[in-house]
């Protein structure tokens, strides 16, 4: 990923002149690593409590439904950044109200793992959703044809409703990617140093916030450009054995 | 001599390398039924668009009683109206019904029919309105006017479709195979109603498949063959001695 | 819990639910004026003339509201020509910063929304209106734009929860909107779970609003998508 980075750096500033010289490196590109680590960190969590939520919403149990319907509702109902506040600036508070109750010291979370966690948490929402769907997706049929064949609920699950799950629900995954790899901007409110945290420190110092923010935005484009050829080519692999129209 | 209501003189149309009329004439004088046939890919359907412009034919003239469609070379081969506003007024005084229907989904019967009248002929909402009651008694549907096309049988669609046509008083009406999308048991209800157009009088250009309604309605029957006219006469004639060996070939084909 | 902090400042959170509102309908309405426009160009064609519209598009829905926002308060202020003329009282305030990049921004995801809404109208009902004798501008403004909205109206729906959750951002640059004032709250009285959990709720409230009223728009223009009886 450096090494990337000090590539990019090198075109850049061939690009662009002497303007960026000396930030863009330091500031500007390291910022776009933690910005995608960032956004990869928030994904694997998003993952994990879509697919909880997901099965959750389609359990039988009702006690499990009504848990991630209130969970999908809320979170989809209020802004990120105010989460984030709550999560980051609340949570600080829960955690240390506990470590006072059990005697320990002082913890500091640290702004990485606290934005990971909210921008996790939020898009974990979006992608019980999502997750939903696609397995609503899959015929029941086939479902039910498994079963008949002696498979175990479990082996249902992994072998034929989720690979035929991912297909369907692919689309509204890849959209959830790109909203979320912009909404890592919010970080730097919080004081997480990605990319847009950067910019702003060097237009600052440099009197040019514009040239600093504007390059960031094409940053972004680039991020959501390469994004956009991953899925399409993610699409066309799990489309295997799938008729185009 | 009657007045001619549309002349098409050496009519061609390309797509492409494809060469679907390869130099059509016909002329349809007031208050006649003109009866296309032919096979699928025979161009009629083409035809009919030609002769409103949906389609700008490569080659040839149209003429609206009297009136030519004037065109101009884009470029070699491809030709387009040179005067958007005199295709408008004409497409005006031409009513078309499609095999699909195409009422505007958005908008009820009433809404459907209104539509052109208020817009286009810019006729007072209220006559719009009266003239759109009047034509929608005529076809049977005043009942489902407040009803969305989604809610209708094809059958329906259909006549709904032509009161949309019939409101535009329009000197000729184009039908391009009415009945085609229907369900067997709901096109004699469309045909019923084509029947009693014929007899008051209008104008009619139909592409079908209709041999029925061709033989006793229309005036006169084209047959289409690989872009050009077979064989064109009266019903009477053409039905009992047909001269073109394709022809005898579709009816045929039809007539079992 | 320390709940006297928010009854105390109840007045505020009002005032901030008002400017949210303000922000949000403000900033719709610009968006959609401009995105019919920028979606009608989109359709064109010619790959030339669609090109510029579906740049606007790709940078407005391709990077953080919370940059473009910060390139109109911070970044416009580099240039002397803009300090120096009409448009700095308009660019020295972060009221308005922010609601230009709220309409640009939502302006570009509508016009996408529009634009594939548009792309999707019958073949069919557009040879109807020719054949009637319809000019363009008249096809567009009664058959093309007429669908489209009705189409577009679930994925619009979605916008504008959207944009209601991007007009927080205006709280970051000074404006008191709801978050703003969830902010001065936890300011003065270090109080950040209570006081943004209470703007999360008035957020909470609006999106409930915003979806029961799209349900009901729904229910009227969607009348002729619905089975009759339901």
């Amino acid at each position: 990923m450096t090494e990337l980075a000090a590539v990019l750096d090198r075109i850049l500033i061939k690009t662009l002149g002497g303007v960026l010289d000396g930030y863009l490196y330091p500031f500007i590109l390291k910022g776009m690593v933690v910005t995608v680590e960032l956004a990869l960190a928030s994904l694997a969590i998003a993952i994990v409590l879509g697919m909880i939520g997901a099965v959750a919403k389609l359990s039988n149990s009702r006690i499990a439904k009504a848990v991630a319907g209130t969970y999908t509702t809320l979170i989809r109902g209020v802004p990120g950044i105010v989460l984030m506040f709550i999560i980051f600036f609340g949570g600080q508070l829960l955690v240390n109200n506990i470590g006072d109750l059990l005697g320990w010291d002082y913890i500091e979370i640290s702004e990485f793992i606290a934005g990971s966690a909210t921008l996790g948490f939020i898009f974990g929402a979006y992608m019980t959703e999502s997750f939903r769907g696609g397995i609503l997706a899959v015929p029941r049929g086939e479902i039910e044809a498994g079963y008949t064949f002696g498979m175990t609920a479990a082996q249902v699950f992994f072998r034929i409703t989720l690979p035929q799950m991912v297909r369907h629900a692919l689309p509204s995954f890849g959209n959830n990617w790109l909203v979320l790899t912009k909404e890592t901007a919010l970080v730097s409110v919080i004081g997480l140093q990605d990319m847009v945290f950067n910019a702003s420190q060097a237009g600052g110092t440099t009197r040019q916030p514009f040239t600093f923010f504007f390059v960031v935005a094409v940053l972004y484009l680039i991020i959501t450009a390469v994004s956009k050829v991953g899925l399409r080519w993610a699409d066309r692999r799990y489309s295997v054995g799938v008729r185009r129209a | 001599m009657a007045e001619s209501a549309i002349v098409v003189e050496d009519l061609h149309k390309s797509f492409g390398a494809l060469q679907v009329l390869k130099g059509i004439s016909l002329q349809a004088n007031e208050q006649d039924v003109v009866s296309i046939l032919g096979s699928s890919g025979s161009g009629k359907s083409t035809l009919l668009r030609c002769i409103n412009l949906l389609e700008t034919p490569t080659s040839g003239k149209v003429f609206v009683h009297g009136e030519l469609i004037k065109m101009r070379e884009k470029r070699p081969g491809e030709r387009v109206p040179e005067d958007q506003k005199q295709v408008d007024r004409i497409r005006s005084k031409l009513a078309m019904v499609f095999q699909q229907f195409n009422l505007w989904s958005h908008m009820t019967v009433l809404q459907n029919v209104t539509e052109a009248p208020i817009h286009v002929l810019k006729i007072p909402k209220k006559q719009a309105l009266e003239r759109a009651e009047a034509v929608l008694h005529k076809v049977g549907l005043y009942d489902r006017k407040d009803y969305y096309p989604a809610h209708l049988s094809g059958g329906q669609q259909q006549r709904a479709a032509i009161a949309r046509g019939l409101a535009m008083e329009p000197e000729v009406i184009l039908f391009d195979e009415p009945t085609s999308a229907l369900d067997p048991e709901l096109v004699g209800e469309v045909l019923r109603v084509m029947r009693t157009l014929a007899d008051e009088g209008r104008t009619m250009l139909v592409v079908t498949h209709e041999m029925g309604f061709a033989r006793d309605v229309s005036s006169r029957v084209m047959f289409l063959h690989q872009g050009l006219v077979e064989e064109d006469g009266p019903p009477d004639q053409i039905f009992k001695q047909p001269k073109s060996e394709r022809f005898r070939q579709f009816l045929s084909g039809s007539l079992k | 819990m320390d709940l006297a902090a928010i009854t105390d400042n109840i007045p505020l959170y009002f005032k901030g639910l008002w400017v949210t509102i303000q922000l949000l309908v403000l900033a719709l309405a610009c968006g959609l004026v401009l995105a019919v426009p920028i979606a009608m160009w989109a359709t064109s064609r010619n790959p030339l003339i669609a090109s510029w519209p579906k740049a606007f598009i790709y940078f407005f829905t391709g990077t953080p509201l919370l940059v473009q926002m910060f390139i109109l308060y911070y970044g416009m202020a580099q240039f002397e020509a803009i300090r120096e003329s009409f448009l700095w009282p308009v660019f020295k305030e972060a009221y308005w910063c922010a609601l230009i990049a709220f309409s640009l921004n939502t302006a570009g995801y509508t016009a996408e929304i529009l634009r594939g809404a548009m792309k999707q109208t019958d073949f069919g009902e557009l040879d109807a209106a020719r054949s009637c004798g319809m000019s363009k501008g008249l096809i567009y403004r009664r058959i093309i734009l007429p669908s489209a909205f009705r189409r577009a109206l679930p994925a619009y729906g979605n916008e504008v929860i959207f944009m209601l959750h991007g007009t927080a951002l205006a709280g970051i640059i000074t404006i008191v909107d709801l978050f703003g004032a969830a902010r001065i709250v936890n300011s003065r009285y270090f109080v950040p779970f209570e006081s943004f959990v209470t703007a999360a709720f008035f957020y909470l409230c609006l999106t409930f609003l915003i979806v029961w009223g799209f349900k009901l728009w729904e229910k009227r223009w969607h009348a002729h998508l619905h089975p009759r009886d339901a």
